[in-house]
This record gives structure tokens, sequence and C-alpha cells, in this order.
């Protein structure tokens, strides 16, 4: 929603010759009309949203709650591996390490579950910065896996501390005074509000100075460096909001599902769902990891029942994406139709 | 006499950058033709475009009669011309004799064998065991010569033979062609070095810009010539 | 404690194994195969079903696998794999991913969640006595020498043939050895055609040795993933060692308490990669 005019002597372009130099009027535009559309959608969507603890399902709210975690480890995964060029097969780390840190919170320390959310979150961000020191001797495919051993590490840790169950878990006590209907309500204005504030903070991110550093890392690290981006900085910075983003997740989920395992916490379906809501979705752009959460939900409501069917199916989908439709569903749209919802590129248009 | 090698309106990218602007190029059998210009005229880009390195319309490139735009370099390589690359590029792997025997990897027919390069480079010889980017610049431009001819070619392509060489030892690669034209092998070199250029070529093209701005006859173009054709005043 | 590091270095001859496939892919074209351990499984239960089906009998189903894998091998890197390989990792880590997920699923559907495994019929417990209180099963020795030979054949191939010529070749500059007449996808091809008949071979191994199950994959992929950073890049003897110093770190471990056998393989991989990131054993390249 930000124009700026410019006005250029196309004294450079080595097809116009020097004496025919005119004044050329460029605009630089970000939105255009899909995106203000989308804009007044969504807050009516919000303003619709919040009032559903008033007259709706409780299942459709544990739904919701669910995709909403499924969507912001998504979101967060993206922005590690479509922006920071760092794809992860491990952020399931941090989506356990934020819910164990909720439940140990909860249960040991009398925080609020509610309130320890975005606790577990920061723990999760905390821990993800000496993590990075290992992570970050690796590259590339090797990353990936290295990420994963860590997160593994984590599972096997926490598996062997009785203290919190072991490898058959621990529930969470520390809501047992609450209603049920209060408690699902809550549960869901946070998921709402975590959503709300994921999407923000990603765009407001993506469109900033940072953001625009962040492809330029992306794209070519050497390059960048010697622009005087600082490198490790904004990849540590990435890692770590990343981080919070699963932690938040996390500790979101097991305040839904009330019961933490060293398995389901450090799952590497996470990972394996975000992979595939983003690649489906789109890598890279903000609403991919929005689209492949819807369709993935869908997809789970309707064949989740067809047990390792559906998975079969699910990983085929992932891979004929990647090699036939690169830039996932969105992409394919916004290619094709010129579709954009969250504007973060800037368009160079020539006005006359 | 038609010719060996031939281009035809050739335009060349990088991405949506356009390199070369509708180059025409012609080589006849057994020709020294040198490509002279500034940094980033697209001397190496046309080479590149030679070879298959960067996409070519396909009957752009002309080859003993034959339309090899948009073929692929280890087929181009087969047909018989070979490629020696701007800073040599050899596998860092691999021994110097192991090189050499890379370039043997199309199998063509030919004079030019490991103990006929080490004729021609008895250097070479002593070091054959030894890790190919562990020898100087100049006898690492022999490798990466001697692995262009183990594969037999028709057309040798050498860009920038001479960079970051000292004189005495470009004198000293140049001193071997004579032995590669000896049998009718067609040479074209790009080069930096103007003054080289214009004494081991027959003919010469510049190019400035992606545009050819000058060719002819080594012997007959002046100094000023190739300072305007340089530089494009 | 002698036992320990016995017992270390036969389930280092397995680890090997797991490993070498890895070091011959990631190598030649820097993919990482996050299904390795799903194709090690597969091709056990391939053996397996034949057995059980065909009534092939071990030694015969064993063999027989290997050339099919051979087959799968270039035929999934010829026309898939290839698609993904690039500077970005990322269609390669989905493309295995998803294959990894997809072999684990159609196992599971196949033969459900139940271990198998490969009976030898005592093979697998004869025992050569070395002293009177030490004594190394037969079999694991036979796994072992046969990781020995397969890391001396991989290096061998490696330096002296025309074949390990062209991939260090293609490895250390893709676009060059096209120029010298090397059809870069083929070669990938034969790389990943052979590191398949490695996992085949692991695969048979691992089912004789003791059961498998669909989901076992997952923590072969990530052994040897650590085998080969532990050992280093470049060098098939180093992603010996390192299996070895990983199983050697697991049965300490494991010794200590069954619950942090694989958790102490975990640390000493974070360890190293903190401490000498390079690897032990590291081939200098790059």
């Amino acid at each position: 929603m930000s124009e700026r005019k410019g006005t250029e002597m196309a004294t450079n372009m080595t097809q116009v010759p020097l004496r025919q130099a005119k004044e050329l009027e460029f605009t630089v535009v970000r939105a255009d009309h899909s995106a203000k559309v989308a804009l007044v959608v969504a807050v009516a969507a919000l303003v619709f949203s919040a009032s559903i603890p008033f007259w709706g399902n409780s299942s459709w709210m544990r739904d919701f709650v669910e995709i909403a975690c499924y969507l912001i480890f998504a979101m967060m995964w993206n922005l590690m591996a479509g922006y920071g060029g760092m794809v992860s097969v491990g952020q399931q780390a941090f989506f356990g390490i934020g819910g164990y840190a909720m439940v140990i919170l909860g249960n040991f320390a009398g925080v609020n579950p509610f309130v320890a959310i975005p606790l577990g979150a920061l723990v999760a961000a905390i821990v993800a910065i000496p993590l990075s020191c290992v992570a970050f001797r690796l590259q590339g495919g090797y990353f990936a896996i290295g990420t994963w051993v860590i997160s593994e590490t984590f599972r096997l840790s926490f598996a062997n501390v009785t203290a919190v169950g072991g490898g058959s878990g621990t529930t969470l006590t520390a809501l047992h005074g609450i209603g049920k209907a209060a408690r699902e309500g809550a549960t869901y204005w946070i998921a709402l509000a975590c959503v709300v504030a994921s999407i923000t903070l990603v765009y407001v991110f993506l469109r900033s100075k940072r953001g625009l550093a962040l492809l330029a890392v992306r794209d070519n690290e050497v390059a960048a460096e010697s622009q005087g981006i600082p490198v490790r900085r904004m990849k540590l910075a990435v890692y770590t909001v990343s981080a919070f983003g699963a932690g938040l997740a996390g500790a979101l989920y097991f305040v839904g599902n009330l019961r933490i395992s060293p398995d389901a916490a450090f799952s590497v379906n996470w990972t394996a769902f975000a992979i595939f809501m983003v690649v489906i979705g789109g890598l890279g752009r903000v609403e991919g990891p929005i689209i492949g959460a819807l369709l993935f939900w869908a997809l789970n409501k309707f064949f989740s029942d067809f047990g390792s069917w559906y998975l079969i199916g699910l990983g085929a989908m992932a891979i004929l994406a990647t090699l036939f439709f690169k830039q996932g569903l969105w992409g394919y749209v916004q290619t094709h139709w010129g579709w954009r919802l969250f504007p973060i590129e800037r368009r160079l248009v020539k006005l006359r | 006499m038609r010719a060996l090698l031939s281009t035809h309106s050739l335009n060349s990218y990088y991405g949506d950058a356009q390199v070369l602007f509708g180059v025409d190029f012609e080589l006849a059998q057994g020709e020294l033709v040198a490509i002279i210009g500034a940094n980033g005229a697209g001397k190496s880009t046309f080479l590149k475009a030679l070879t298959g390195m960067v996409t070519a319309p396909n009957d752009a490139v002309q080859f003993k009669g034959r339309k090899i735009g948009g073929l692929p370099p280890s087929d181009i390589v087969r047909l018989g011309m070979a490629l020696v690359p701007e800073g040599r590029r050899l596998f860092p792997s691999l021994t110097v004799e192991e090189n050499l025997l890379m370039g043997s990897t199309a199998q063509r027919a030919g004079p030019w064998d490991l103990q006929r390069l080490y004729e021609l480079f008895p250097i070479l010889k002593d070091k054959r065991r030894v890790p190919a980017t562990s020898l100087s610049g100049g006898q690492q431009q022999m490798v990466a010569l001697g692995r262009a001819l183990m594969s037999n070619p028709e057309v040798l392509l050498c860009d920038e033979l001479s960079l970051g060489l000292a004189p005495i030892v470009i004198r000293e690669i140049y001193k071997a062609m004579p032995s590669i034209t000896a049998e009718g092998m067609t040479v074209v070199i790009v080069e930096q070095d103007v003054a080289t250029a214009k004494q081991v070529s027959n003919r010469l093209y510049c190019l400035q810009e992606g545009r050819v701005s000058l060719q002819g006859n080594s012997s007959e173009i002046s100094r000023e010539e190739i300072s305007q054709a340089y530089f494009g005043i | 404690m002698l036992d320990t590091l016995i017992q270390g270095a036969l389930l280092g001859g397995l680890y090997t194994l797991f490993a070498l496939s890895q070091s011959l892919m990631f190598g030649v074209m820097r993919l990482a195969n996050t299904a390795q351990g799903d194709f090690v499984i597969l091709a056990a239960f391939a053996a397996i079903w034949s057995i059980a089906t065909l009534g092939l009998s071990a030694p015969i189903a064993s063999l027989a696998v290997l050339p099919i894998a051979l087959a799968l091998g270039y035929g999934l890197q010829r026309y898939v794999l290839n698609r993904t390989l690039g500077r970005d990792p990322l269609p390669s880590l989905v493309v295995t991913f998803g294959m990894s997920i997809m072999v684990q699923n159609i196992l599971l559907e196949l033969f459900s969640a139940d271990p198998r495994s490969i009976e030898t019929s005592g093979l697998s417990t004869d025992a050569l006595a070395l002293s009177d209180t030490v004594s190394v099963g037969v079999f694991p020795l036979m796994i072992l020498a046969l990781a020995i030979a397969a890391t001396g054949g991989l290096q061998w191939l490696f330096l002296h043939t025309a074949v390990g010529r062209s991939f260090r070749a293609v490895s250390d500059d893709r676009e060059v050895a096209e120029l010298m007449g090397l059809h870069a996808g083929k070669t990938y091809a034969l790389a990943t055609a052979i590191a398949f008949v490695l996992i085949a071979l692991a695969g048979v191994m691992q089912a004789m040795r003791t059961t498998v199950s669909p989901t076992d994959g997952t923590l072969l992929l990530l052994f040897a993933f650590e085998a080969v950073i532990i050992g280093g890049l470049g060098s098939f003897w180093g992603t010996l060692a390192g299996a070895m110093i990983l199983a050697l770190a697991q049965q300490i471990g494991f010794r200590a308490d069954p619950g942090w056998g694989i958790w102490l393989g975990h640390i000493v991989f974070l360890v190293v990669l903190v401490v000498r990131p390079q690897g032990l054993f590291p081939k200098t390249r790059e």
C-alpha cells in the first residue's frame, strides 16, 4: 500500500542512444487490487472467527487450534527455508522444547499454562542460540539431517528423564481447575491471536530492509557478505525467530492436547507436514503456507482414515509438486493470474 | 571454400541480459583466428556459445556443415570441437595425468595421446602423478591445453591462455602452437594480450560490447584501428 | 571393556555398509539421500518376501536383490533425482523425504509393523573363540570383512579406474566434465546404482543379524550420516573409521544404560561436529 514515484534518466539503457534520452516515469508498486480486497476479507474473517467460541461447535475449535499449530510451524519453517535458505528437518526440536517448557512451567512452577505458551516459545528461542553453533557447522542437505539428529537427541533425552514421565510422557495438570468450555474458548482465542501475530510478524519482517537482506542472503551468501550484510547474524536471527515460532506452536498444541510425550513432541512428522504444506502451497511466499495448511487440513479431514495410503498419497504429491510445480500451488496462481495477497515484492511498473 | 565453423547473427544471453548481438563469424580449416576485446566484451561467452555451455539458437552455429546450436557440450566435443576453458579449470581431485586422460573421454581417433603430449610439454611428464592444481600457473595452462588436445579435436578453442601468466611463460605456451597447428588443427584463441594475438594469428576479430567491431587479416590491421575497435571510440 | 570394543567394532562393520552409500552419493553429487535407510529396509523386506513367497533360499534371495537394486538405483537417479540436483538443497530433500514416507508406508501396508528377519540356520549364532573369555560371532565377523572389502573396493574404484576418475571429475566440476564429453546424468546414475547395491547388501545383512520392521529406516539414515560426518567427507576409509567410532560410542552408552546407547552416539557426533567439523579423517578438498 505504498507507492513511490521516481524519475529516471534513461541514459544507462544501452539500446537508447544518448541524444534521445527522455524522462520516463516509473512507479514502484507493492500492492494492487487483489491485496486490498484480501485485507478487507481478512479483517472480516478475523472478527467472525473471534466470535466462534460463543456459538460454535467445540470440535471446530479444537480443529482450529490444531491447524493453527500446523500453520505457525509451517510458516516458521518456510521463513527459514524459503527466505533464509536453511532447509531444516529438525525444527520439531523447538516444537517439543516449547511444549515441554510449557508443561514444566505449568506443572512444577505453578505458572498459568496460557501464560506459559509465550514463555515456552521464549525458552525454545534461547536454546536455539547455542544450538546454532552446532547446526551451522553444516550446509545444505547435511544441515537438514544434522538438525534432525539434534532433534532426536532431545527426544531421547526427554524420554530418559522420569520427572517428566520418561518415554510415555505426562499430563498437563495445571489446567485441571478450569471448566471445559472456558478452557477450550481461551485456547482457541490464544491460537487465533498466535496465528495473527505470526502472520503479521513474518509479513512485517519480510517487507522491511532486513527482509530484503534476507532474500539477498538466500540468493547468494558471498555476494551478500560483500555488500556488508552480516550474513551470520541474519541466519542466526532467522533461526532463532523460527525456533520461537516453532516453540509457540508446540506450547499451544499441548495446551490443547493436555498430554505430552517425547514421540509426539519431537516427531519428525511435524516437519514432514510443514514441508508438504509449504511445497504444495508455494515456497518462499507468505500466502503459500496458509494455502497449504488449508489444503492439508482438508485432506486430513477426508483422507486420514486411510492411514498409510493417506501418507503415501501425501508423499507422492510432495514429490510431484517439487518435480513439476516448483512454485507450488500459490506460485502457479501468482505466475498465471498475478494474484498477490501479501504484497512483498516491489515491482517496477512503467507508467507511460 | 565452405567454412569449417561459422556463426550467423548469434545472440547470446546470461539470464535476461543480452551479451552477444548478432555476431557473424567464419573459420576456415587450418586457420588460427584470434578474438580480442576488452573485459566483458563477450569473448568468453562467444566460445561458450560455440561449445554449448551457453545455449544458442539451432541455426546460429554451424560446424562441418551441421547446425549445432543447442547441442550439449558432451555432444559437441564428440563432433570435434574442444575448449580450453578460461581460468584453466583443472580437476583438483585428479592428478596431472588423470586430468589429461579425462580429455580422452570422447574417444576420438587422432595423433594426440599421452606420449605425444609429454613430448610437447616434458615438464608434465615429470609431474604426472602430482595433483594438478599444485602446479604453477603456466604448467596448469599446459595441462589444460593438453587436456583439450587429448580429445583430438578438429577445432581447438583457447580462452585466455595468457591469463595471469608472466610474459616469459606466455611465450613458452605459445611456442607450442606450431606443433599443434602443424597437422592442420584449426585454432581460435581469445586473448587479452593484443600483441601476442596479432602476432600468432592469421585473422582477427575484435568484439566490443557484444558486437564485432573489427575483423581482418592480422598483418594488415593497424594499431590505431585496433584501439578504436577495442574501446569503441 | 574388551568385549565392548569388539562388539563396537563388529557393529561398526554393519554401520560402514550403511554409511558407504551415503558417502558415495554425497561425494559424487552432493545429494543427501534421506530415504537411504528406508531403501535398506526395503531391500531387506524384498529378500524376506522372496524367501517366504517364492521359496528361495536365504543366500539366493540375498544375491537376487543386488542386481534389482542396481537397476532401481540407476533408474531412480537418472529419471527422478537428476532433476533435483542443483544449488538449492530443497528439491532433493523433499523428493527423497517423500520417497522415504512412501517406502515406509508401503511396507507398512504390505507387511504390517511386525518385525521380521531372515533365518540363517545357525550362522548368526556361530561363534569363534578368541580366548578363554572372549568369543566373537562368525556372522558379525563376516559383516566386518564385507565392510572392509567394500571400503577397499570403493577406494580402489575411485582412485584406479576410469569410472572412478569420472566420478571425481564430475564431482569437482560438472560443467568442465561435460566439456570433456562426459554425460553427467549417466555418471550420477552409475554412482547411485553402485550405492544401491551397497544399500541392498546392508539391508540383507541387517535382516540376518536382527529383526527389521518398516519404520526402522530413519535411525539407519541417521547412523549412516553420523558415521560419514564423524569420519570426514571425501574418504571411504574415513567413513569406516567414523562408523567404528559411532558404533563404539553407542556400545559404551548401551552398557551404561540401554536407554542411553543411541543417545551417546548422537552426542559424540555433535561433539565432533563442534570440535572438528571437517571430521576426523577428511580428504582435503575445496
